[in-house]
């Protein structure tokens, strides 16, 4: 059996007895939760189970009432802001798909890119043509090629959400956070989905939330199930949905 | 690096407007001083400086445009920033006045010797010299911005608040200039300027080259504006404006973005005020009126935001209105203000550039239709151009 320090210093992101309430309704609960590098993992858990909170926490847009929110073992994430969080190597796709719509798909990307993000280094910005392999590389990825010239607005949904996954990937981060990723999505997209986070998981760690049972398991991964704020079980697929707390408060609603 | 930044400023529309105005620089001043004053052509003075007047207001509305238009910062402040460079140019004039005053003193300017001063109030040191005077007409109303932004960006301040908060600062500025001990000459402001750089103000020579350098100037800060806008800031701006959460967790520091778009933005509406006020003759605290903020929030809103040349061409039409109305039925025109804003919310929401530039997309896609039809256009791009248009 590990310690904690062991596991500590092994994890990328490191949460510990995280508490955080709103006008005295506690949205998380104690909550401890490790990723490690390179690991998928799929959250579950019914609404309002602070699932969405706990990405807003680890994204600097929340802060904890207490407990701690490690990066790498050394970053304290809980000191750092949105953008810091960004910067260390963090991307986020919200529950409710959020692209540039007046941009087109193209421009999206672009803007997303791990280059310099300062003012001057923007105004002056000239794309390479490494940036251009890259974009390229990236629309190929989530299967937006032939799109690549339209405004985000005209994208479907599913094409919306792809496309912020896309962003995320420019971002070239160490780790993703994805909220709801298929969710309006069409059964196809669905499964395609699945194998895009497989295959984006090969080279980072990824975080999944989704309600979706059917896409929990094409995933096949380690699942968390979140209720009230905290762990309610944690291992595989059909470990967790054979716990009777899971049943009784997730999957038995 | 700065070739390619400015040269990307240059897309079509934009090298028309820019013509345009140098043309107007040339042209208007030419058959003022050029013609005789019966010919058919001649533009007499008070017309030339009351186009020139309007081209200063075109200048502040570009400038909102780029902080509202692009950004999505509704300031409702931005006549205070216009005043204050108005005030650093009056400032100026006021000392070039020397012993040629009412009560002849060579330093103070007459309402100082009218209010017992008996010295010079320190910010008015150096103001007798055109180059700190002009750079103070960049940096007053800059570092305002700059402090302004600082707080009310860091803070997160957002919409209506920082609206609000813009309209407080504008008419507390107001308050502090009406005051006498400010230093700046209380409810009369400056005025009886007579000369710039040592030309006459009422001259016509001076007067035309005034004209010219507004006309000029405007066509320099619009392509100032149209190369920021369509950099890779300028689209991060967009960003902002759309869905500004986005752009924070993309790992953009969405308040220095905010701070350099406000900065730069009351540094141009501050040159449009010092062009204003030797124009005009008179600078004087009502500048700094709230009401004077929202009417060029309805220029731009007219003109089309957020397509910079738009709100050029809503200053000069409203205001070019309003000279018409304010002579023909003076009680009229505030109504008419009115109900032009209320007209252009809800039936011109784009304003008049932003209409024609959206029915022209809308056209093109139709044509691509057509096209298509008649067999000439690969069905890809037809979807492409209808979806683009709408
Ligand atoms: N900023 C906030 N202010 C007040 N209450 C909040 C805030 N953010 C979240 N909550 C509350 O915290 C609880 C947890 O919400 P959260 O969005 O994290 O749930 P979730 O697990 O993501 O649910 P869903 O599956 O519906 O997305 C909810 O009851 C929500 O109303
Ligand atoms: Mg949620």
């Amino acid at each position: 059996m590990n310690t904690i320090a062991e596991t500590r210093a092994k994890s990328l992101l490191y949460l510990e007895d995280v508490s955080v309430s709103f006008d005295g309704f506690k949205a998380l609960n104690a909550l401890s939760f490790v990723v490690e590098p390179g690991e998928l993992r799929a959250i579950i858990g019914p609404n309002g189970a602070g699932k969405t909170t706990m990405m807003d926490i680890i994204t600097g847009k929340t802060r904890p009432d207490t407990g701690k929110v490690l990066f790498e073992d050394t970053i304290d994430l809980t000191k750092k802001d949105e953008a810091d969080i960004a910067q260390l190597g963090i991307g986020r796709k919200f529950q409710k798909p959020t692209v540039f719509e007046s941009h087109t798909v193209w421009d999206n990307l672009e803007l997303a890119l791990n280059r310099d993000r300062g003012v001057f280094g923007t105004l002056f910005y000239r794309l390479t043509p490494e940036d251009k392999a890259r974009i390229e590389e990236i629309l190929d990825t989530v299967r937006l090629t032939h799109r690549a010239r339209e405004y985000a607005a005209n994208l479907s949904h599913g094409q919306k959400q792809w496309l912020e996954i896309g962003m995320l990937l420019a971002q070239e981060p160490k780790l993703l956070l994805v909220d709801e990723p298929v969710a309006g999505m069409t059964d196809a997209e669905t499964v395609e989905t699945a194998i895009l986070l497989r295959e984006i998981a090969k080279t980072r760690s990824v975080v999944v939330v989704e309600h979706d049972m059917g896409f929990i398991r094409d995933l096949g991964v380690k699942v968390t199930c979140l209720a009230e704020g905290s762990v309610l079980a944690e291992g595989s697929i059909d470990f967790v949905s054979s716990d009777p707390k899971v049943i009784e408060n997730y999957l038995g609603r | 690096m700065i070739s390619g930044f400015i040269f990307r400023a240059l897309e079509g529309k934009i090298i028309v407007a820019i013509a345009m105005l140098l043309g107007i620089a040339a042209l208007v001043p030419a058959l003022n001083l050029l013609t005789a004053p019966d010919s058919a052509l001649h533009i007499p003075t008070y017309a030339m400086s009351l186009f020139g007047k309007y081209l200063c207001y075109a200048l502040l509305a570009l400038a909102l445009d780029l902080v509202w238009g692009y950004c999505g910062i509704l300031s409702l402040g931005h006549g205070a920033f216009f005043a204050l460079g108005g005030y650093a140019m009056g400032m100026y004039l006021m000392r070039q006045i020397g012993p040629r005053g009412v009560y002849g003193n060579p330093v103070l300017p007459d309402f100082m010797v009218f209010l017992n001063y008996k010295e010079l109030p320190w910010f008015w040191y150096g103001m007798d010299w055109f180059v700190v005077a002009i750079a103070m007409v960049l940096l007053v109303p800059g570092l305002l911005a700059f402090v302004f932004g600082w707080f009310a960006f860091r803070s997160r301040v957002n919409g209506v608040y920082l609206s609000i908060i813009t309209q407080a600062m504008t008419y507390a500025l107001m308050l502090a200039f009406f005051r006498n001990d400010m230093g700046f000459g209380g409810n009369n402001g400056l005025t009886d300027f007579k000369d710039i750089l040592g030309f006459q103000v009422q001259a016509d020579g001076t007067r035309a080259v005034l004209f010219a350098l507004s006309a000029i100037v405007l066509a320099l800060c619009l392509l100032i504006s149209s190369a920021i806008v369509r950099s890779k800031f300028g689209k991060v701006l967009v960003g902002v404006r759309d869905a500004e959460s986005r752009v924070r967790f993309l790992g953009f520091r969405v308040e220095n973005i905010k701070l350099f778009t406000f900065v730069v933005s009351a540094m141009m509406a501050g040159i449009a005020g010092a062009l204003f006020v030797p124009q005009v003759g008179i600078i004087n605290p009502g500048e700094f009126a709230p009401a004077n903020s929202i009417e060029i929030v309805v220029w731009t809103a007219v003109g089309g935001r957020g397509t910079l040349i738009g709100p050029i061409i809503g200053a000069v039409l409203v205001n070019a209105g309003k000279s018409f109305f304010t002579g023909a039925f003076p009680e009229f025109w505030l109504y008419a203000l009115g109900s032009l804003f209320i007209f252009v919310t809800l039936f011109l929401p784009r304003g008049i550039v932003g209409t024609v530039q959206h029915g022209f997309k809308a056209r093109e896609a139709m044509k691509a239709a057509t096209d298509a039809e008649n067999g000439r256009a690969d069905v890809g791009t037809v979807a492409q151009t209808v979806q683009a248009a709408e």
